[in-house]
Formats: structure tokens, sequence, C-alpha cells
């Protein structure tokens, strides 16, 4: 029952992203955005839903990991405690909300929504690897979210509204001696998204606490940095875009750094990491690295290819954490049965017991596996001819054609680490398959379930087929990027109210 | 009385962020109990301060300045919700790890980490 709801909602989650999508891209190449005023009040006091391209591929991406995570959590992970399912459909809920509001405050109420629900996904399970790695991360979230608080009342002080359009078409006219505090607000909330997208030096909480989670919500959690990335995104091509006066292109140089920066570390980090789940967490500051530099430039060809780097690096980490997950104790994960658990359980049987396993074997695990292991190695480390390569390849040609970045010489710099860190992270993952493959060769082969590894081998599948089929994905993606760049669309629909479905 | 509202924020973030610093569980809780403070206050200042404003709109005549602003009012009673929330979370998640590793070290254990 439980378990039929909660698929049955994640697709159809899909479905509507799917739908939105194409809702949002169905007027040619100017596009629509789509608006939604909750409780239909008047556009000035309403709080309103925005949907453009950038939102509906957000939405989309958040669907297709939450499917992938009920799908595969189904069989085994959680069983390992209660509520799992509906914890997960809280995370959809937030992560949904967050990307398409078009209000400051709300964005807050929807990430507290989401982070609630990630507590308690991390803590899932609980026993001792999760409780103090999740101590930290709810005390980090808790800190910057004050941060967020204070930095959406600065604005708020300022501006006098909410509203990201209507702040949008407010910025430029913000008198001088204000406007400084305008910018201090803009920074202190920025500082707090990147905190949350796990940045250079604020990262330090990420590959420890998605480590201790269980496989599939360490692979739902990859999403959520890309929400501070995505909110950083919003708000400096709409409020801070080519309109906003003296205020425009604030902070640039310092997304820059905190990108590259990221990006050095979380290579290194890779090739520190002993373990699987430490290498897909480290992978994951790759991917905020490469795309904070790459957002940095305000280039439409550059946006469109971080955009889909962004899809693709997403999923190539989520399907390595799901991976981690298959191939089992290696990852550090015994199944413990803590014996705190029972305390917060309602139901006796909810919890796993040994035979109710619905083990289904699949025939040669060991093939299976490492035929995943070498398509997200690909993957994430951008070799071809995945698409992870030729997210990559979007990225370095508009590099390579010296676009006006926030300062010179800065596209060759972040050209070079792209490439850099692709050959070390080849490095990284070719040894972590090594010792995973073949430097045991007297190891038992893990009994893959099929419930887990379907929704894995369907995901990877897809992957591969947009190798192929990749002309349709990557001009929508194109045409978000270049929607977002041209953000009065987005503040006029919103401010004059235009009707929506 | 804004160097009074002024000074209580600062003070509050001050301890606040001392408190967040320490070893135990028991003071970055409160901790953050005054930072969540020191951040009500201050979203209740932007909306400017008055004395002797009326919350409530009576009658219709007169300008909207005779009134306080409403909306940070509405903002700092959700932010309110939110963080006790959250802290009620954190001091159940806090009460789990005391049971598990036998002490309230941030870290789980005492000493290095």
């Amino acid at each position: 029952m439980e378990a039929g709801l909660a698929l049955a909602a994640s697709f159809a989650t899909l479905i509507v992203a799917l739908l939105l999508a194409g809702a949002a891209d169905q007027a040619g190449g100017q596009g629509l955005v789509l608006t939604y005023r909750l409780g239909d009040w008047p556009t000035n006091v309403a709080i309103v839903l925005v949907a453009d391209r950038l939102s509906a591929l957000m939405v989309l991406l958040a669907a297709i990991l939450g499917l992938l995570n009920t799908a595969s959590s189904l069989s085994r992970w959680a069983r390992l405690g209660p509520y799992y399912t509906a914890l997960s459909q809280f995370l959809m809920m937030g992560l949904n909300g967050a990307f398409l509001t078009g209000d400051l405050f709300n964005l807050f109420v929807f990430f507290e929504i989401l982070l609630a629900a990630s507590y308690g996904l991390l803590l899932h399970g609980s026993g001792d690897r999760r409780v103090a790695p999740g101590l930290h991360y709810i005390v980090i979230n808790l800190a910057a979210s004050l941060l967020f608080l204070v930095g959406v009342s600065l604005i708020f002080g300022v501006t006098g509204t909410l509203n990201m359009a209507a702040l949008a078409e407010m910025v430029g006219q913000v008198p001088p001696p204000t406007r400084s505090l305008l910018h201090v607000g803009a920074s202190i909330l920025a500082v707090a998204f990147l905190v949350k997208a796990a940045a250079w030096p604020l990262g330090f909480w990420l590959p420890r606490a998605y480590d201790a989670a269980v496989p599939p919500a360490s692979a739902m959690f990859a999403i959520m940095t890309k929400v501070g990335i995505y909110a950083l995104l919003r708000l400096s091509l709409l409020v801070f875009g080519g309109e906003a006066g003296e205020s425009a292109g604030l902070g640039r140089e310092w997304l820059f750094f905190a990108g590259v920066a990221t990006l050095a570390v979380g290579v290194v980090g890779m090739l520190a990491a002993r373990d699987m789940r430490r290498i897909a967490g480290y992978s994951l500051l790759v991917s905020v690295g490469t795309l904070l530099g790459a957002i940095s430039f305000g280039d439409t060809a550059l946006l469109a290819g971080a955009l889909f780097y962004m899809f693709v690096s997403t999923l190539g980490a989520a399907a390595f954490y799901q991976l981690s997950g298959l191939i089992g104790p290696e990852g550090g994960d015994a199944f413990e049965d803590p014996p705190t658990l029972e305390a917060y359980d309602p139901e006796d049987d909810g919890l796993l017991t040994e035979d109710d396993e619905r083990a289904v074997a699949i025939p040669a695990p060991i093939g299976i596996l490492s035929a995943g292991f070498l398509i997200c190695t690909l993957i994430i480390a951008g070799i071809p001819p995945l698409p992870g390569f030729m997210a990559k390849f979007a990225m370095l040609g508009p590099l390579l054609q010296e676009p006006e970045g926030p300062m010179s010489g800065a596209a060759a710099l972040l050209a070079a680490l792209l490439v850099g860190s692709s050959l070390l992270a080849l490095i990284a993952m070719a040894r972590a398959g090594i010792q995973i493959w073949w430097a045991d060769p007297g190891r038992i082969p893990p009994t893959i379930r099929l419930g887990e590894a379907a929704p894995l081998g369907a995901l990877l599948f897809g992957l591969l087929v947009l190798t192929f089929a990749i002309e349709g994905p990557y001009s929508f993606i194109q045409r978000a990027a270049m929607q977002a760049l041209a953000p009065s669309q987005y503040s006029s629909a919103v401010v004059e109210g235009e009707a929506g479905p | 009385m804004e160097i009074v509202l002024a000074a209580a924020i600062g003070v509050l973030t001050a301890s606040g962020v001392w408190l967040i610093l320490r070893p135990r569980t028991f003071q970055v809780i409160v901790g953050l109990t005054l930072l969540s403070y020191a951040v009500n206050l201050f979203i209740f200042s932007t909306g400017g301060l008055r004395i002797g404003a009326e919350p409530v709109l009576r009658a219709k005549t007169g300008s909207l300045e005779a009134y306080a602003d409403p909306l940070p009012q509405a903002l700092v009673l959700t932010a309110i919700v939110i963080s006790f929330a959250t802290t009620a979370l954190l001091l159940v998640v806090v009460l789990v790890a005391r049971g598990l590793t036998g002490g309230d070290h941030v870290d789980g254990r005492e000493g290095k980490p």
C-alpha cells in the first residue's frame, strides 16, 4: 500500500514535470513564463509560483531523482526504519517549491521544508555513524538558515518587497546611501546559499554527511546542493542582471573564486578518498565548483553547457551513490540493527528482518556492477563518448573563445581546471575500481536485488540513450539559458500578472 | 529606542556565536536559540521602529503612515515557528546522540576529532 502510493506519487511527479517543461517551452524561441498566484490575491500582494524553462528543468531533474530514490529504496532501505517514503515525498515537495517560487521568503520556507525532510532521511536507520554527522549537518544548516533570514530582511528593509520580479525592477532605482545596505543583504543571502551549495570554504560538511545517509537518500541529496546553485543563479541573473544599474554583476568575482577553489578542493578530495561514497561526495563538490565558475561569466553558450553539466553530473553522482549501496559493505554500511530504533517505530512489522528480504538475485553480479561502475566513471570524469564529456565540451567551447569574464584570464583558468579535473577524477575512480574489482579476487560477489538494480539500470540506460538523442534536450537547455539571461520577460510576466493556467 | 534594540541584537548574536563554537551540544543548542532570537528581533526592526503606531487598521480614514508595517510581523511569526520546530528536532537528535555515545560532545567523543 505505502509502496504503491509512493511509487505512484513519484511517477505522477515525473509526468507533471515533463508536462511543465513542455508548457514552459511551447511558445517557440521566446518561451513562456507561467505564473500562478497562490490564493488568487492581486499581483502586488500575492505570493507567486513561477515556471520558466530553468525552473522546469530543475523540477524535472528533481522528479527523476525522486522516482529513482523511491523505486530503489522500497526493497530494502526504506524498511530500515519508519516513514522513509513519506519523508522522501516531503523532500520532493520542498525541492519543487524552492525551484518554482517567485518570492524570497517563500523560498526560505521551502528550504526549511526540504531541510527538515533531509534531516530525517539522513538519520534514517539511526546508529552511531549517522547521528554524529547528522548533528553537524543540522547545526550547520540551522545557522545558514539564520543567515538566510538576515539577508532576506535586509533586502526587505531596503526595497520593501520580497517578490523577486518586483525586486528586479526596483534594484536599478535604489538611492546610493541604501544601495550598499542592499549589497550587504544580497551578499549575506549569497553566503547562506553557498553553505547549502557546499562551496569552499563553507562545504566541509558535505562528504561526511552524505556518506552517513543510506545510499538512496544520498542519491537524492545529490540535488540538494543544486538548490543553492539554482537560487544563486536565479538571483544573480534576475536581480543583479544587466538592468540593475550600478548593482549589475554584483559578486561575480567572488562566485568565480569560490567556484575555482571548490573545484580544486573537490578534485584533491576525490584523489584522497578511500571509498566509493567519499568519492561520490567529492565529485559533487567538483560539480558545484564547475557550476559556480561557469555561471559567474553570464555567457549564454557557457550557461547552457553548465546547465547540461549540472543535469548530467547530478544524475551521475546519484547513480554512483546507488551503486555503492549495491556493492554493499565495501561502502562501509554493514546492515546493523541499532537497538535504539525500536523506541521510535510505531509498528512492529516496519523493520527489516532476515526472512522477508525480497531478494531476487540477478546472475553475473560482478559483470553488471562493474559495467555500471564503468558508466558512472565515464560520466563523472567526463570521458567520451558519454554525456558527461558532451557537457564538459559544451562548456569548453565558449570558454576558449574568451567570453567577457569577471576578470582577465578567468576563462583560461577555468578551462584548464575543467580538463585537469577530468584527468584527476579518472585517476581517482580507476584506482577505486581496481581496489573494488581486482585487488581482492577472493571476495564474495554481492547479491543484487532486482528491485534495487532495476531503477539504477534504467537511469544508466537513459544516460546512454541521451548520448545518441542529445539534440532535443540540449536545444531545450540552450533555450532555457537564453531565457534565464533575458530576465525582463520573467519580471514583466510576474509583475503584470498575466493569467497563467 | 534604536540603540537599545541594536545593542540587544548585538549582544544576543555575540553570545550565540560564542556558544555555537563550544564543544557541548547543550551549549550549541542554547547558542542557536539566542541567534534565532537575535534574527527575529532583526527582522522585526526592518519595518521601522515606531512608538504608539496602531498595528491594525481601525478606521478607513487617515493615511497608512500612522500604522505599523504588518509584513515584518508576519515574517517574524513564520521565522519563530520554523526555528522553534527545527530546534525541537535538533533536541531529539541530541538526545539520541547522547543515548548512543554516552556523552554530550558534538563530535560524539571527547578530545581531538
